[in-house]
């Protein structure tokens, strides 16, 4: 029960100051609150994402790991605060005085463009077979060609290990193949963000390992940047350079795999750690 | 009886023709119904105060009012209010359509709110605009929903066409009772009635079923050869989303 200790922070993990960092981040969360009614989510929470870096967010249920997802997607609207995708806010507009308004769904969907997501259902679309859940957005929200769309989206099947599997309806794949369906049909919108929720916590035990392999994979060839909510503590050891540990709404501590998982500061990280290793 | 039937046989160009009116009055009214059902269903679930106002109005007034009084209504004081006059099967095209367009509105509504809502987060994170999420998305699940639901309505609806009898539009119905009347064999005609109405209602019953397998193919569902036969399907709605 760590009451009353401010939550702690890398140097790099406070809102940039102007004139001390010359690269803005990727993302930045300022002061960000998220309130369901009474109940507070997210408590001015701040941190940042640097450009390709692959960040890991963990910490107990309800911690509000997901809503920092949810957020990212528009899929949640911020309480208050501003969150910050590369140098603009991603839910708000400038008004002509300057100051921030909540964003219309014509702003909303310009920020979308650079963000995609991966959840844990993978929530394939029934009534489209695996090829269309992929080309689908591509062609109809890129407005890309679809014969280009459809030899992209059987290079990610291919890329996913589910090259024969074009014409098949979602119901009849198991889960780990619709989760890489899933992660290809991502892919195909390709997010400079990608957002992983949970993505394998609905798999089978034995489809786990291949779906975290992949997303490694993708980690580690391509310059997407990831933020992934996991209870997988060998994917955020094994991929990502840096995890966040969440309580009630605020980052208790944060640093790279080793030295969360080895030598973690607060009190906190260990209880969470001794729980789930 | 022998009587009733020559005389059906005798007036066969007659009761023809009153096949055709309900045939008619069915196909255009249900037709009408189905678009104001997506009309009004869709208006209940705007963002836009005005419009969902608008929707619930229409579908309480339609829902609430006499069946039997619209029909007089439109064919009877609507001349004398607005100088236009509707033939009889076109007053039953309008009032038909209005009714089940009101409780087919509920059904498309229900039938959109069903779609998991992850299916309409999904279609969030690919970025696609409202429309496109509904059309391409949220529409194509609930469709399937939908169909069970239409089918018990077209069947009330195409069993409402007899009303056309009180507009004396040569419906079925009327054509039969003017036999009945002219043989006075009320046993005989109203059992040809109770007939010839259940084999209309199975006939669109097995379209319905038809539509319905088509539907679900399309989904990737399961059918089985016999849901052709079921008349109304018992298997829970199929949902998206997860694979739970």
């Amino acid at each position: 029960m760590a009451t009353d200790s401010a939550p702690l922070k890398e140097p790099a993990d406070r809102a940039p100051v102007t004139g001390t960092t010359g690269v803005e981040p990727l993302v930045r969360f300022d002061k960000v609150v998220k309130r369901y009614g009474d109940h507070v989510v997210l408590d001015e929470l701040d941190f940042t994402v640097r450009r390709g870096e692959h960040v890991t967010l963990i910490g107990p249920s309800g911690s509000g790991k997901t809503t920092i997802l949810r957020l990212l997607m528009t899929l949640e609207k911020v309480s208050d605060g501003v969150i910050w995708v590369d140098g603009s806010p991603l839910s708000h507009v400038r008004g002509p005085d300057g100051s921030l308004r909540p964003a219309g769904e014509k702003q909303l969907r310009e920020s979308r463009k650079k963000i995609g997501m991966v959840f844990q259902q993978f929530n394939l679309f029934p009534n489209m077979r695996v090829l269309q859940n992929i080309t689908e957005a591509p062609v109809n929200v890129l407005g890309m060609d679809r014969e280009l769309a459809e030899g992209r989206a059987r290079e990610l099947l291919d890329l996913v290990g589910l090259s024969g599997k074009t014409d098949a309806h979602p119901s009849q794949l198991s889960g780990g193949q619709q989760q890489r369906v899933a992660i290809a049909r991502a892919l195909a919108m390709e997010p400079e963000i990608l957002l992983l929720d949970e993505v394998t916590s609905a798999l089978d035990p034995e489809l786990v390992a291949g779906v975290l392999e992949l997303l490694g994979d993708i980690a580690r060839t391509t310059d997407i940047t990831m933020l992934c909510v996991t209870h997988e503590m060998n994917f955020a050891r094994d991929v990502s350079e840096k995890v966040l540990m969440f309580d009630a709404g605020r980052v208790v501590e944060s640093g790279t795999p080793e030295k969360i998982f080895t030598d973690p500061e607060h009190e906190r990280t260990r209880e969470f750690l001794n729980a789930v290793l | 009886m022998s009587d009733f039937f020559s005389t059906l046989l005798d007036e066969f160009p007659q009761v023809r023709s009153g096949l055709w009116v309900t045939v008619q009055a069915t196909v255009l009214g249900s037709l009408l119904a189905l678009l104001l059902s997506f009309a009004l269903g869709l208006a209940a679930g705007s963002r836009l105060l005005l419009v969902r106002g608008v929707s619930r109005t229409v579908v309480e007034f339609f829902r609430g009012t006499s069946l039997y009084i619209q029909l007089f209504w439109l064919y009877y004081a609507m001349p004398q209010l607005t100088g236009y006059e509707l033939t009889p099967i076109l007053c039953g095209v309008v009032a038909f359509g209005l009714n089940y367009g009101a409780y087919g509105s509920e059904v498309v509504r229900g039938a959109i709110n069903s779609v998991p809502r992850a299916q309409y987060e999904a279609a969030v994170a690919l970025n696609m605009t409202p429309f496109h999420r509904m059309r391409k998305v949220i529409l194509p699940q609930a469709w399937v929903q939908m169909i069970p639901s239409f089918t018990n309505l077209l069947i009330q609806l195409l069993k409402c066409t007899p009303l056309l009898w009180l507009l004396s539009a040569a419906d079925l119905m009327t054509v039969i009772q003017t036999i009945r009347d002219r043989t006075g064999e009320s046993l005989t005609a109203y059992l040809t009635l109770l007939a010839v109405y259940f084999v209309l209602a199975y006939a669109l019953t097995l379209l319905m079923n038809l539509l319905e397998r088509t539907a679900k193919r399309r989904l990737g569902l399961h059918t089985g050869g016999k849901s052709l036969l079921k008349t109304r399907s018992a298997e829970p709605a199929p949902t998206a989303g997860g694979a739970r």
